[in-house]
């Protein structure tokens, strides 16, 4: 366990935890002087020679049918070399993810949302792109609009799509509907679980859909060749992903694309899927020259990917002694202009931090007219621990008991069943619980006029594919190549696995993210994979290195392999007949023993170790402005390994403040007519830093059992407990429950007015 | 888009004349963000901040003179100033950020028309005079006759705001705003809430003004309010008093930053409490004076 207090660079002295001596230190990361000096190059950046400007030119409108597109007007205008339009692009299936991808991409005839891209333009300058695009002339036929989930459900609803018919009804539906798909969970008999409850506790909630905030808008470069090659120069989180999305889009051979990755300015999981790079491609190729397109901020909001808003129905059953017996919901989720699988999700994890006998979980996924959501940090399942923790506190509550302990006594172990599925591997919820129970914040008395609140939070998890180069150089240094962008410390995590592995100083390793052409595949960094499965890529190809430097000092000394062991960066003979040979030693000495040596591993990742958080909060509230301040925050996760703590616990914080965020004041605020009347960050309020206390961490370490060094994924889990703990702690410092989101000033003071009457 | 940086007040007025469609800036923390939001672009913009009388601060006998376009930072690092107005200072100190108010200005604060501008409320309770240099040399009006609407004002297009003038508090005389934003900074008022208070020999309140932002299209004085603690000893029911004048003389609109009902609730919460900081101030610098 670990404190937030200012660590110090402890990746010179080679004092790591758990016998390990780099694992677990906190070197500088490499990265860290260019980002902190603004030397950090980011795809905004970039400029090329005759390079041009895109300009995107986005509905007005929620939802209509494009009658027709004239851009003669804007071909004519001054510095303009290029015009797309939905027509330019090839035709898009009827139905499914890739018609979805293309169609978010640019419109075809159809706009779904305001901010629905329609067509663009590509101009010597912005301000020639920008006035370009505006005399494009859009004729359209205005469609009725749907913005909420419970009007998009309604039987007389506007349908989004005639050919979605909601999965998982039988008999199949007859009619389409905006309801894409039913999502069915059961276990035993939740009627004999209420029959065995000695409380029943029913409430309804609702969350808002949110941004995931990324500082960094959109932004690419892309060159199109006369051999119709192309260079995307982008920032994402998965450059192998911005490829094969490219090429799915425009209907081209992924060979044809090569992709540079640019430093991230922050993703969340927003960064998961691609926008724009298509559309500079075309334009691109078009004109014969680069192009170059950086979204506005106003771009970002109108037309980039919310997490989604829900409503979710809880009925909890439970007994005198703390024991939950069963557990009903009833879950829809916004799902944007395309159907994705957010409820699924949401079904998948509402429950997941208990042990039940009994429950059955139902939920809808739902199309309205709004940006298709994207991924943001543990998709789905902020909204669910919201509604499943805040009746779980009050449970706590009306039988009398501690809610952690609450929370132990239902606590799933090991071997027990999933709510969807499968047995639990080794996780650390418990061990969360108990460092929440026992940390000084939860030891502390609670301030008078504060009230504290406490939640978990469930993440999956997931492996998926990853790729990784060494290469030792000449002077006994490593390079370590691959294919994850480096969006939350990676490069250092990479570094000191190859550190631990290879018994070099993280020092001695330059980590760099290959590009396409450099590095094996490399699935995007989703699922909180990239230290996980990417680093046991990475160790892999150590340990081939590892059994090559231990067969060259074999070769030196003219023994038998079996007799060389790898201790501490140095290949040491068993029978102490040679002087240990150095790594530095062994690669200068390379050319004369069978050349360079370096090594590749390919894998796929299996065995992702599910993530859990528990977290704790104390709030005052203004009892006449209904203003929240978040007093004390302390956070537990368990993080398998935590290989450098110092950006384990930031993924942690900032997890807990995007929460916070959500909890608060977050929230898309639409007009009538379907506009987004808040698309900035003056009127759409992410947590300034003078919002929050030092967000205190405890990691906790369950190795997963599947990770050479233990490793679970760190970078999603934080985000879901915060929506709980801070309606809980509210309802504590109160005496109001609020089941509705954002917990904003306005709000607030509504429902203590409203409790008074 | 041209760019002018004239040094006098007359070359200023002599390129607004001759341009009906340029417009001035002092610090442009309004006017760059709402070019960047779609503002269409003016054909020229005035640079104020390299004329000298725009940027002095001074203080002359009982009367200071605040440079239209000084930085806010400037004022809130001003001890004299902020220990004769400290609500001014605050609200000066609220606007943007740190950075922000390295740039920005009373009198862009003012000009921009924002119902909502943090300095406005707390200039008004102090009496602000501000002196506005036209065709017929300069004029002097109240602070609060400068705006008329969200985004307009009573000054012709080739008008300028040369300074602000504040008479020194009179003894027993002191100043709070107060603002409710959700977040600790980086916002824009919901409700804001300046008043002043002068206290007698006794205790009692001989004078007070209290002035409401973001609740109306312009700012709002609330005489009723005043008089509610004329006379009191600040006691509960004229606080509440004034608190519930302050909820009447609102005429806000349900925006995205509140609902109406919400924001007259809370201009009575602010001017209660403002009222109560405006005199303790007065207490704490009549103990220190007491002391001494």
């Amino acid at each position: 366990m670990s404190t937030t207090e200012a660590p110090a660079d402890t990746g010179t002295n080679g004092n790591g935890a758990s016998g390990y001596r780099w694992v677990g230190t906190r070197p500088v990361r490499h990265d860290g002087l260019d980002k902190v000096a603004g030397k950090a190059r980011y795809a905004a950046d970039l400029n090329l020679p005759g390079m041009l400007y895109g300009h995107i030119l986005r509905s007005p409108h929620p939802h209509a049918r494009i009658v027709s597109i004239d851009t003669s007007a804007a071909e004519a205008m001054p510095g303009v070399k290029a015009v797309v339009t939905g027509a330019d692009f090839p035709e898009a299936p009827p139905k499914g993810a890739t018609r979805n991808l293309m169609c978010t991409v640019i419109a075809r005839d159809t706009v779904l949302y305001s901010g629905h891209a329609v067509a663009a333009v590509a101009a010597s300058t912005r301000r020639e792109a920008k006035a370009a695009a505006e005399a494009i002339e859009v004729t359209y036929e205005l469609l009725p609009h749907v913005l909420n989930i419970s009007d998009a459900m309604a039987d007389d609803a506007p349908v989004l799509h005639d050919n979605l018919f909601t999965r998982g009804v039988e008999p199949r539906p007859t009619e389409p509907s905006n309801i894409a798909a039913r999502t069915v969970y059961e276990r035993g008999d939740v009627e004999q679980g209420f029959a065995e409850a000695d409380i029943v506790i029913e409430r309804e909630f609702s969350t808002q859909a949110v941004h995931q905030g990324y500082i960094e808008p959109h932004a690419c470069v892309v060159d199109c060749d006369q051999e119709g090659k192309a260079v995307i120069w982008a920032s994402s989180q998965g450059h192998f992903m911005v490829r094969s999305s490219t090429a799915t889009v425009l209907g081209w051979d992924t060979s044809r694309i090569k992709v540079i990755p640019a430093e991230i300015g922050g993703g969340f999981g927003g960064k998961t899927t691609i926008y724009i790079e298509p559309v500079a491609a075309l334009l691109s190729t078009k004109a014969g020259r680069p192009v170059k397109i950086v979204m506005s901020r106003e771009d970002v909001f109108r037309a980039t990917g919310p997490a989604p808003g829900a409503i979710i129905k809880m009925k909890v059953g439970a007994r005198n002694d703390g024991t939950i017996t069963t557990a009903k919901a009833w879950l829809a989720y916004e799902n944007g202009a395309f159907q994705g699988i957010a409820a699924m999700l949401g079904c998948m994890c509402v429950v997941s931090a208990y042990t039940l006998d009994h429950l059955y979980v139902e939920g809808f996924d739902v199309v309205l007219n709004r940006p298709v959501n994207v991924a943001y940090r543990a998709p789905s399942a902020p909204a669910a621990a919201f509604a499943m923790d805040s009746v779980v506190d009050e449970i706590a509550e009306r039988v009398g008991m501690d809610p952690i302990d609450l929370r132990l006594h239902n606590c799933p172990s090991q071997g027990d069943p999933t709510p969807y599925g499968p047995k639990w591997p080794m996780i650390g919820l418990r061990e969360c619980l108990e460092a929440i129970r026992d940390s000084d914040h939860y030891q502390s008395d609670l301030p008078a006029g504060q009230g504290r609140g406490v939640a978990t939070g469930f993440w999956f998890n997931i492996g998926e594919a990853s790729s990784a180069t060494v290469n030792l150089n000449e002077n006994g240094t490593a390079t370590v190549i691959t294919g994850s962008p480096d969006i939350g410390g990676s490069r250092a995590s990479m570094a000191l696995m190859a550190a631990e592995e290879l018994g070099i100083d993280p020092h001695s390793i330059q980590p760099v993210v290959g590009d396409t052409e450099v590095v094996g595949f490399t699935d995007v960094t989703e699922g909180s994979r990239a230290t996980f499965a990417t680093g046991m890529a990475v160790v892999e190809a150590c340990r081939d290195l590892k059994e090559q430097l231990r067969k060259r000092a074999a070769k030196t000394w003219d023994c038998d392999v079996e007799e060389v062991e790898w201790v501490d960066g140095s290949a040491v003979h068993g029978p102490g007949e040679q002087e240990p040979l150095t790594l530095a030693a062994i690669t200068g000495n390379a050319k004369r023993t069978g050349g360079p040596l370096g090594a590749t591993a390919s894998l796929n990742a299996r065995g992702a170790g599910p993530a859990f958080s528990v977290q704790v909060a104390d709030v005052s509230v203004d009892q006449e402005t209904g203003r929240v301040t978040v007093e004390r925050y302390t956070t537990a996760q368990d993080a398998g390994t935590a290989i450098h703590p110092s950006y384990v616990e930031g993924q942690m914080q900032g997890g807990v403040v995007q929460g916070i965020g959500w909890a608060l004041n977050e929230e898309y605020i639409y007009s009538d007519d379907g506009n987004l009347e808040n698309p900035g960050f003056l009127d759409y309020r992410i947590p300034v830093a003078s919002d929050l206390p030092m967000i205190e961490t405890c990691i906790v370490e369950v190795p997963n059992p599947s990770h050479p060094y233990g490793v679970r994924g760190v970078g999603e889990v934080g985000i879901v407990p915060p929506l709980p703990v801070m309606a809980n702690a509210i309802a504590d410092a109160t005496g109001v429950r609020i089941g509705d989101l954002p917990l904003s000033p306005p709000r607030v003071l509504a429902a203590l007015t409203a409790a008074e009457s | 888009m041209k760019y002018a940086a004239p040094t006098t007040i007359d070359e200023a007025r002599a390129l607004l004349a001759a341009d009906g469609d340029a417009i001035v800036f002092a610090g442009a923390t309004d006017v760059v963000p709402q070019m960047r939001g779609g503002r269409p672009e003016p054909s020229m913009v005035v640079d104020l901040k390299k004329i000298d009388r725009l940027m002095s601060v001074s203080l002359d006998g009982d009367t200071w003179s605040v440079g239209a376009a000084v930085p806010t930072s400037v004022l809130t690092a001003d001890a004299v100033f902020t220990a004769d107005f400290p609500g001014l200072s605050e609200a000066a100190g609220l606007i943007g950020s740190d950075q922000i108010q390295n740039r920005c200005s009373l009198g862009g604060n003012l000009c921009n028309a924002s119902p909502a501008a943090d300095s406005v409320p707390a200039l008004v309770v102090n009496d602000a005079i501000a002196v506005i240099a036209g065709g017929g040399g300069e004029r002097r009006v109240p602070v609060a006759e400068v705006v008329t609407g969200p985004g307009q004002t009573s000054l012709a297009h080739d008008e300028i705001v040369v300074c602000f003038e504040l008479a020194r508090p009179a003894a027993g005389t002191s100043d709070a705003y107060l603002r409710l934003i959700p977040r600790t900074e980086m916002d824009i008022a919901v409700v804001g809430a300046g008043v002043r208070l002068t206290l007698d020999g006794d205790g009692a309140v001989s004078a007070a003004t209290v002035a409401l932002g973001a609740v109306a299209p312009t700012v709002v004085r609330v005489p009723a309010a005043e008089a509610a603690l004329a006379g009191s000893s600040l006691d509960d029911a004229a606080l509440a008093a004034a608190a519930a004048a302050a909820s009447d003389a609102c005429n806000p609109i349900d925006d995205k930053r509140g609902t109406i009902d919400y924001r007259r609730q809370v201009a009575g919460v602010l001017t209660r409490r403002a009222a109560g900081i405006a005199a303790d101030r007065i207490r704490t610098r009549n103990g220190q004076q007491g002391d001494s």
